[in-house]
């Protein structure tokens, strides 16, 4: 242990395989883990299920930004062209509402697009510079071959000696504590 | 898209290449792609393509310097032919854009697995065009930094642009389609600059990614977000995609010029679009996978598929000719009739034959398997190709332009010097930055190479 102000932040676990990651993942929620996650270097099916993540908000945003940039962009068409500065030409009507569909069309995708991407990292609290994770030497590996499990220390069912020996039963070649310095 | 994809049942799967050279592992395919980034030297192949493409930016700020000096004038443009070659590039350019999108997106929601290699540099082709695409119509104004009156501002002049306009309609539709594709690409990046983060030895490399990669960490709850977003942002540029070109037409199909007022204009704008992109696709390809030994993830049949997608979009592009000729005579309308025998006849009726040559006839050997499997033939056929792309457009723009309706009105086209010199410089302007970025930032995306190594390696068990 180190003298200056360091706390646990959890425990690490480094699989070979998804299937081994994603066995120990489903054993730990199934003993009772609440606070796991797992790092792996591309999506796998069912590992954010596994870890008990089952709802995003992603899609929602999506639609309201969606929404949002429909109507601003219908709304915009319409106060410049009928309310703002109206011109009457050969009695043409101002709300000439099929010319305005492409820009509102544009601005509804813009609007979506937007609003899924900065809604993700959003969610994702990204940016984010420092996470203890980073603290383990060998996590480099998880944007390459490896798969990773963490139990937070904020588990309740949390116990350094007695998850390691679970991580270490679940086959893994490898578990750490992970320390978070202040 | 004439591909088939392996399903789970083995026989099938037996009878096609695989997508990525047996034997990969997750290592290896981020190795090899990332070292290109990370530690392999500048070789002086890569020098030299560099300087040459520098030389013809110099050649463009000085084109557009003096453009800025003198005006427009200085180009070939001139009463009745308003347009010239700049909007003959800008819709070029911005058609060579058009693959970039339509293989990420397009072809991710059909899970065609075949992206997966080309999707990176494909979209960072499709920047770098609309780039170029986005360089005309501003400098075309002659008064560039008056380019924000295209935008609703609330200006002390009290006036707001003509939204009922094609050219405004251009403006949204441009300026959203260079945003979005620039999330699609930078979001598709995120992982793989943690990658480059993770290997990177230099500490310049580490800063540099590890700020770029915002401290992705790859966890489970991150990717699934992500790929909720990936997945919607696939959704939506699917229609921006093919809206773009629809209204690149309607600049054109909304005029009453004989010509340009047909209905066949968007969906054959598009066809022609993705007919570019995917030959500009090959032409970026087969040097990059030949100079970085890419072959194993570039393999033969991503080759070949670009080639069928070539060469069905050609023929919609065909047909599209023909519905042209075909819509003037029925219409009986004798300014319609009059330009198309105008192509035929003609001031300019050597682009238009070296048009049907380059865009029609030529790319039909792509109906024989060998030269879809010759990498010089496609290579070539792919330069034909965007001639021939380009002729088009130079068709559709002069032939319409000067001879319309009233014979005392017509005119002349020819491009000057300057013409030439901007054009050369837009193309040099898209090589530097394609060679920026193929040293700068992984030309393959890394993390979905691993997946589709996942992929591979329970196709393999399934099958035994």
């Amino acid at each position: 242990m180190t003298e200056h102000r360091s706390h646990t932040y959890g425990i690490m676990a480094e699989f070979e395989s998804p299937e081994q990651l994603l066995a120990a993942a489903r054993k730990a929620r199934e003993i009772g883990y609440k606070n796991v996650d797992a790092y792996t270097p591309f999506p796998i099916e069912g590992l954010a299920h596994a870890i008990g993540f089952r709802w995003t908000a992603v899609p929602l945003i999506t639609l309201i930004g969606g929404v949002g940039g429909g109507l601003t962009g219908f709304g915009l068409q319409y106060w410049c062209s009928a309310i703002s500065y109206p011109i009457n030409i050969g009695g043409r009507p101002l709300n000439s509402w099929p010319a305005f569909i492409p820009v509102t069309f544009e601005l509804t995708v813009l609007g979506a697009a937007l609003f899924a991407v900065f809604g993700m990292l959003a969610l994702n609290k990204l940016p984010q510079p420092y996470h203890p994770v980073f603290n383990v030497e060998r996590f480099g590996a998880a944007s390459t071959d490896r798969f990773f499990l963490l139990i937070e220390a904020r588990d309740p069912k949390f116990d350094l000696a007695e998850s390691a020996r679970f991580l270490q039963e679940m086959s893994a070649r490898f578990v750490t504590e992970v320390k978070d310095e202040e | 898209m004439s591909v088939t994809l392996p399903p789970a049942n083995g026989r099938e799967v037996q009878r096609l290449e695989p997508l990525l050279e047996p034997g990969h592992t997750y290592a290896s395919v981020t190795d090899k792609i990332a070292a290109v980034v990370l530690t392999r030297p500048l070789g002086i192949g890569w020098l030299f393509g560099f300087s040459l493409a520098f030389v013809a930016v110099m050649i463009l700020f000085v084109a557009v310097a003096w453009l800025i000096t003198k005006g427009v004038g200085i180009w070939g443009i001139n009463i009745p032919i308003g347009w010239g070659f700049a909007i003959v590039n800008f819709v070029w350019w911005i058609g060579i854009g058009h693959a970039g999108t339509l293989i990420s997106a397009i072809l991710y929601l059909l899970n065609q697995q075949w992206r997966t290699s080309i999707n990176r540099f494909a979209e960072a082709m499709t920047l770098f065009a609309v780039a170029c695409a986005g360089l005309f119509p501003l400098i075309h104004t002659g008064r560039p930094w008056m380019a924000y009156y295209m935008f609703p501002y609330p200006s002390t002049m009290g006036i707001w642009p003509q939204f009922r306009s094609p050219l405004i309609w251009d403006v949204f539709a441009v300026s959203t389609y260079g945003t979005v594709s620039l999330l699609f690409w930078f979001v598709g990046l995120v992982p793989d600059l943690a990658t480059l983060r993770d290997r990177a030895k230099a500490p310049y490399q580490q800063v540099i990614y590890g700020m770029l990669a915002m401290g992705w960490r790859n966890s489970a709850r991150h990717w699934h977000r992500y790929q909720s977003a990936y997945l919607l942002l696939a959704g939506l540029a699917t229609p921006l995609v093919l809206s773009v070109h629809t209204v690149v037409s309607f600049d054109f199909a909304v005029a009453i010029v004989p010509g340009w007022h047909t209905t066949i204009f968007p969906p054959y704008f598009v066809a022609g679009a993705i007919y570019s992109g995917f030959a500009m696709v090959l032409t970026l390809a087969i040097p990059l996978r030949k100079a970085y030994g890419l072959e194993d993830f570039i393999t033969m049949r991503h080759l070949d598929n670009c080639a069928k997608v070539m060469l069905s979009t050609g023929l919609i592009v065909a047909y599209g000719y023909f519905v042209e000729f075909f819509m003037a005579f029925y219409s009986g309308n004798k300014f319609d009739v009059f330009l198309a025998n105008q192509r035929l006849h003609g001031p300019y009726s050597k682009f238009y034959f070296a048009l049907i040559l380059c865009n029609i006839l030529t790319p039909q050997l792509l109906w024989i398997r060998k030269v879809r499997r010759n990498v010089l033939a496609l290579f070539l056929l792919s330069l034909v190709i965007n001639t021939g792309m380009w002729l088009e457009r130079f068709v559709i723009v002069v032939i319409s332009l000067t001879r319309d309706f009233m014979p005392s009105a017509w005119g002349r086209y020819s491009a000057t010097v300057w013409d030439y010199a901007t054009l050369l410089g837009t193309l040099g302007l898209f090589t530097m930055l394609f060679y920026l970025f193929v040293r700068g930032l992984p030309a393959i995306a890394i993390s979905e190479m691993r997946e589709l190594v996942a992929h591979q390696a329970h196709a393999e068990e399934d099958r035994t």
